[in-house]
């Protein structure tokens, strides 16, 4: 994107974003929401994270070697870091040194 | 606290990476401040994605702080003139804290509230405005950096499982995004993604439900 394509996108998120926090003090201050809003909002955060793991790959090539090893073994160990150790930066960070170190150097 | 610190210079960091403006970072920190939809941010600005499909993405991406209002409902009452900045405030980090810690009638509740949303806002700038800067002028080779947007839907994926424990949204989120990825090109795929997610998620709802 050129510069002032990325203000736009800048705008469009940030008043999305307000509205998504917002939404609930503007709708539903004095009556409970829909069953359905509220199935939506309860599963599908679940739904989008899972999709977004898959998202941030897509452009995993796994024709050739090594068929995106790199890739599903970073996501198993920044798993592990995370069930193991429980701190989302050192997930975070530990899982991202371990993927930046095995496309670096091997 | 700390956190935003770390993952806004991450933030930063992976932004400049792409050779985007530094000013970009806290320009984003400042109107969006948000966490999740910053990082993707940087890949619909190198993907190119359309305007509308940022919109309908972005209100997937952060539908989950719907339901954080909706618990503070009560909570947010009286705390005029900061309501709308709380509310524009309400981060995952945000509701994390609010929720764990108690009111305290010796202190002012409302604002008790604004400074620390405020607080978490500024260590969120000041973070990815640093990586940002820094990471302009460092040269070190950032091949793979682009890892830490996984690494972080990976642990919120956890976080996730860890609150819900049921595990067909995940089956599901799981086949949309294969389904999506053989049928549409890569840069339609998340948008076409939710959507499949969505009527599976509403056609087995007594599957989700139940479980």
């Amino acid at each position: 994107m050129i510069n002032y394509e990325i203000y736009i996108a800048i705008a469009i998120m940030a008043g999305v974003n307000l509205f998504t926090r917002a939404f609930p003090f503007i709708f539903f201050k004095n009556h409970e929401p829909p069953s359905a809003i509220l199935y939506i909002e309860k599963y599908f955060p679940a739904v989008i994270m899972t999709i977004l793991i898959l998202y941030s790959l897509k452009d995993i090539n796994f024709d050739v070697t090594p068929y995106g090893l790199k890739e599903i073994g970073s996501v198993l160990f920044t798993a592990v870091l995370h069930l193991s150790l429980k701190n989302y930066l050192v997930s975070i960070f530990g899982g991202t040194i371990f993927y930046m170190g095995l496309v670096q150097y091997f | 606290m700390m956190g935003y610190l770390v993952l806004g210079f991450a933030f930063g960091l992976l932004l400049v990476s792409f050779k985007y403006d530094w000013y970009l970072a806290p320009l984003m920190s400042l109107f969006i401040y948000a966490g999740a939809l910053q990082f993707v941010a940087i890949g619909f600005f190198n993907a190119k994605v359309g305007f509308i499909d940022i919109a309908i993405a972005s209100l997937f991406v952060n539908i989950r702080q719907s339901f954080y209002g909706l618990s503070f409902l009560k909570r947010f009452r009286q705390t005029t003139p900061f309501k709308k900045y709380l509310i524009f405030g309400l981060t995952d980090e945000t509701y994390a804290l609010l929720t764990t810690i108690k009111d305290d009638k010796k202190l002012s509740k409302r604002h008790y509230y604004f400074f620390l949303t405020a607080l978490n806002q500024s260590y969120w700038i000041v973070g990815s405005t640093l990586g940002a800067l820094i990471g302009s002028e460092l040269t070190f080779n950032t091949k793979g950096l682009e890892f830490s947007l996984t690494a972080l839907f990976v642990v919120l994926c956890i976080e996730q499982y860890k609150n819900l424990q049921n595990v067909y949204p995940f089956i599901i989120g799981f086949f949309a995004s294969v389904l999506a990825l053989i049928l549409v090109p890569t840069d339609k795929m998340l948008i076409a993604s939710i959507l499949i997610a969505l009527i599976l998620l509403f056609f087995f709802k007594q599957r989700v439900e139940n479980d």
